[in-house]
């Protein structure tokens, strides 16, 4: 009687597998070639906006810079020489305060379902993309807030008194003063040139903010598609003025899990993924490579100066030296990073050996509690980023860390996290009382480590988020733009660090590599020491003719193990 | 059948309307702003706030006030998102369909797996093979899903490689967004890699549809095994095997018939069962569906979101549950004329 049913029972399971393996057989042989013309990078985060001068996050900056857009200038080689990119040329005055550049006569701006250009590149796109962020009038100046956090924290408005149009293909800047991190600003990401002719069609159609949701520039990718939270797709831009990227497809799978992310390049969907974890377990892989570069970041433990009782500097004195940095950095960086003695990283040029450095000393640091007005200790609130960064890659535990020490002078730490957009959206409101986060270089210059996040412009609409502003500090920045001796800048960044030490708006705590991992079939170098990431380089297999490297921008000096 | 559907569609109303008096309460329990909690407009303005609490009349009575919520939820305005600030609807348009077809999935593989499973375990009833198909339902039931979930992740993506871990398709392939559910969307699409899509989003969903079938598959093994014993017990079963019937005519005739009907019955209660392990199997497979929405509204403090988000999903279970009522109705004229409800 079971006969029947027996001859049944194996039918079901076993029509269900051939059908899974001729689905699953069918799929890995066909698809391949799609694959092979496209990369997935598992990022961390969603980026807030699709312009880079409007941002000044990591995660933003990564996505979209390099990928959408060109900056007139770029760091190129391992000395980081600027060399030309939109510019072909620039001649700057004795007086250093005319800076002439020479445009490129054969850039194409993105073509897209949403923009056609139907000219080339110019002189109008330049004065379109500098007048936005200076000219307070402009028309696309107040669109999307009028907030241009990295050039309103240097000041940029006040350097550059116009931008002027020679002629079509040559434009000149004229500073008021002579600054020395002008060019280097201008090599940054966030100095992106937009097209000046979207601008006119979006004003003319009375939706200027898509703009930046919806971006046109002369990268060598351009956006396909967007969801929040989910991915971003690239499509190439086949008229790059450069040979061509070498992918078709770019897409940005928005993992801010990392362990999903690092399932999902241990399952191979996705190519590249962005601060992996486990790294060991990646390094066992034959199929999998894990990268690492020396990048010029600080991640710090900041205050908020404004409220109590971090407006007062023995208290904040007191909690630096309550923690052992050296624990944080075997433990959550895996010894993978320097400790900080200073903001400034070791690779800086004007980094200052003999910068003094505030040790670990619980003891001391419960009698400054003492003299603070603090003999019982105090409850305080600590922000902890939720997604990793290469400046801090776990700031949950790192918290927990600093928790467990402060619990030693009898300090109790509540550890606050939220959703990133929430967290920055928060924090720059100034409901913190004491926060994790870090800064990544943008370029060489030492000023890009202390005026975006030091100086008083950066407190009021920038990143200073200790809110902490000293007139000497940045008088001491000022001097060092001023004048191009090197010794002589060194020296006033060296005070400028003193006075950081002696405040303690903010404590440096290391400076780090920053991990990628990547499948072995991924070639070329997508990290750099400064700045976003790059695809451009970037292909799945080995490319058939010799990749021709004249004219390449932003070539990163990379370290791999 | 009029007053069965009649009876069905006021209690429909009824738990609605309870439901949104729930979720109406949420925005006096949440923190923060009434009205922002409803709108989930945070960076609402001075004027639109003026604005906002006239058109949810926050200024008259309480009553006032949920027929005013009321009428937006009627219009399909369940506010913004306070996380991402676009609208809510739209949010939920997108996501809904992803775990409609991922529930329903599961619920087929539940089925296809579970109710066969048990029908043999009742006709062997008492041997060795009910007993073994006994202890699986048992410690299938018993694994937590999401242990399950990340050990199928661990063994058969990871491991073997086999099946992808997350999402719904690879992000390689752009299907353009029709009815939301994938399959049907791809079969639309007129895309050149139509059928690598529909293989890919095919082995995209072999691993979270076969993790959640698992405990309500466990549950029809045991409904299907005793509703079969039950029918198998049946006066008009010894009949037909006293009229000489073969034991092929007598299951597939008549006791599959009569034990599925009490099977289907269970369905609807299954299903809510079903989307409540979805929503948990969502986060670990990363699909884009309103359950991972939900818990990352949790975890932002989206409360607009949450509200709205559990609304439209019990709705949705609610839906479910009256559609499986009906089927089971319509194929037994038993239910329709019972006058107690049930």
């Amino acid at each position: 009687m079971a006969v029947s049913t027996m001859s049944f029972k194996p039918t079901l399971p076993l029509l269900i597998s051939a059908f899974v393996s001729l689905l699953t057989g069918c799929n890995e042989a066909n698809k391949l070639s799609l694959s092979e013309r496209s990369i997935i990078y598992c990022s961390e985060g969603s980026p807030e906006t699709f312009n880079p001068q409007l941002s000044t996050s990591g995660t933003t900056t990564d996505a979209i810079a390099k990928q959408l857009y060109n900056s007139l200038i770029v760091y190129k080689g391992q000395n980081n020489i600027l060399g030309p990119s939109l510019a072909k040329d620039w001649h700057v005055t004795r007086d250093g305060k005319k800076i002439t550049f020479y445009l490129r006569q054969d850039v194409r701006f993105h073509q897209t379902s949403y923009f056609t250009p139907t000219r080339l590149f110019n002189a109008d796109d330049v004065l379109f993309s500098f007048n936005r962020i200076l000219d307070k009038s402009h028309a696309f100046h107040q669109v999307s807030g009028g907030q241009y956090p990295f050039f309103q924290s240097n000041e940029f408005s006040e350097l550059v008194e116009k931008v002027e149009k020679i002629n079509d293909f040559t434009v000149r800047f004229i500073l008021t003063r002579n600054d020395s991190s002008f060019l280097a600003n201008l090599a940054t990401d966030y100095a992106s040139i937009l097209s000046a002719e979207y601008g006119e069609k979006l004003f003319i159609e009375n939706t200027p903010h898509k703009i930046d949701i919806q971006p046109i520039g002369t990268g060598p990718f351009k956006l396909k598609d967007y969801r929040v939270g989910s991915l971003i797709r690239f499509y190439r831009h086949d008229l790059y003025w450069q040979e061509k990227a070498k992918i078709e497809q770019l897409v940005f799978d928005i993992s801010p899990s990392k362990t999903s992310r690092l399932t999902k390049l241990l399952a191979k969907e996705c190519d590249v993924s962005s601060y992996p974890i486990a790294h060991e377990k990646i390094a066992e892989r034959s199929d999998l490579l894990l990268e690492s570069i020396t990048s010029l970041n600080v991640g710090y433990f900041g205050f908020n100066t404004k409220k109590q009782p971090f407006d007062n500097k023995l208290v904040r004195k007191a909690i630096s030296l309550a923690i052992n940095k050296q624990a944080i950095i075997d433990t959550v960086y895996h010894s993978q990073a320097a400790r900080a003695k200073s903001i400034l990283p070791k690779t800086s040029w004007a980094y200052d050996s003999n910068t003094p450095e505030l040790g670990y000393d619980p003891v001391r640091a419960k009698s400054l509690l003492e003299v603070a007005g603090y003999p019982q200790g105090f409850t305080m609130d600590l922000w902890a980023m939720p997604v990793q960064r290469a400046y801090n890659p776990n700031a949950v535990t790192m918290a927990k860390l600093i928790q467990a020490d402060l619990k030693k002078i009898g300090v109790k730490v509540k550890i606050v996290s939220y959703e990133w957009s929430t967290f920055l959206r928060r924090l720059s409101l100034g409901e913190h009382q004491s926060f994790l986060l870090g800064w990544n270089a943008d370029n060489p210059e030492p000023d890009n480590f202390f005026t975006p996040m030091l100086s008083c412009s950066a407190s009021e609409n920038g990143n200073n988020r200790t809110f902490w502003c000293n007139e000497e500090f940045d008088q001491l920045l000022q001097k060092a733009l001023k004048t191009t001796n090197m010794s002589k800048r060194k020296s006033y960044y060296a005070q400028a660090m003193a006075i950081i030490s002696e405040e303690m708006p903010l404590l440096p705590i290391a400076h780090s590599k920053r991990f990628q991992a990547r499948g072995t079939d991924v070639e070329g170098d997508i990290l750099s020491t400064f700045g976003g990431i790059s695809f451009y380089h970037a292909s799945k297999t080995k490319p058939t003719s010799e990749p021709q490297n004249l004219n390449e921008p932003n070539k990163s000096k990379k370290v791999s193990n | 059948m009029l007053t069965f559907t009649l009876r069905r569609i006021s209690l429909f109303i009824f738990t609605m309307l309870v439901l949104t008096l729930l979720s109406f309460s949420l925005s006096f329990l949440f923190p923060g702003d009434t009205v922002i909690n409803h709108s989930g407009q945070i960076n609402a303005t001075a004027s639109e706030l003026v604005q906002l609490n006239k058109a949810y009349q926050m200024d008259k009575s309480i009553v006032d006030q949920y027929g005013a919520y009321l009428t937006h939820i009627l219009n399909g305005d369940f506010g913004q998102s306070m996380a991402s600030q676009s609208p809510i609807r739209n949010e939920i348009i997108e996501l809904l369909p992803a775990t409609i077809e991922l529930s329903l999935v599961a619920l087929l593989i539940a089925m296809v797996v579970g109710i066969p499973l048990g029908f043999i375990a009742a006709i062997n009833h008492n041997k060795a093979s009910d007993n073994v198909i006994l202890s699986l339902a048992m410690l299938g039931y018993s694994i937590p899903v999401f242990w399950l979930g990340l050990l199928a992740i661990l063994v058969f993506s990871i491991g073997l490689g086999w099946l992808p871990s997350a999402g719904q398709i690879s992000l390689l392939f752009e299907i353009k967004f029709v009815t939301g559910i994938q399959f049907i969307d791809i079969l639309l699409s007129d895309s050149p890699y139509k059928w690598q899509a529909f293989s890919n989003a095919s082995a995209h969903i072999i691993l979270p549809a076969c993790v959640i079938a698992l405990a309500p598959a466990t549950i029809f093994i045991r409904l299907s095994r005793a509703a079969m014993i039950e029918v198998l017990a049946a006066s008009y079963i010894r009949a037909a095997r006293a009229k000489g019937l073969s034991f092929q005519q007598i299951i597939f005739r008549h006791a599959i018939r009569n034990a599925l009907i009490k099977i289907i019955r269970h369905v609807g209660l299954q299903f809510a069962n079903l989307v409540t392990i979805a929503m948990v199997t969502e986060v670990i497979f990363s699909w884009p569906g309103i359950g991972r929405w939900l818990i990352e509204s949790i975890y932002q403090r989206d409360y607009t979101a949450i509200q709205s988000g559990l609304l439209v999903l019990s709705c949705f279970i609610f839906i479910i549950h009256i559609l499986t009522d009906f089927i089971y109705a319509a194929l037994n004229p038993l239910a329709r004329g019972n006058q107690h409800g049930s």
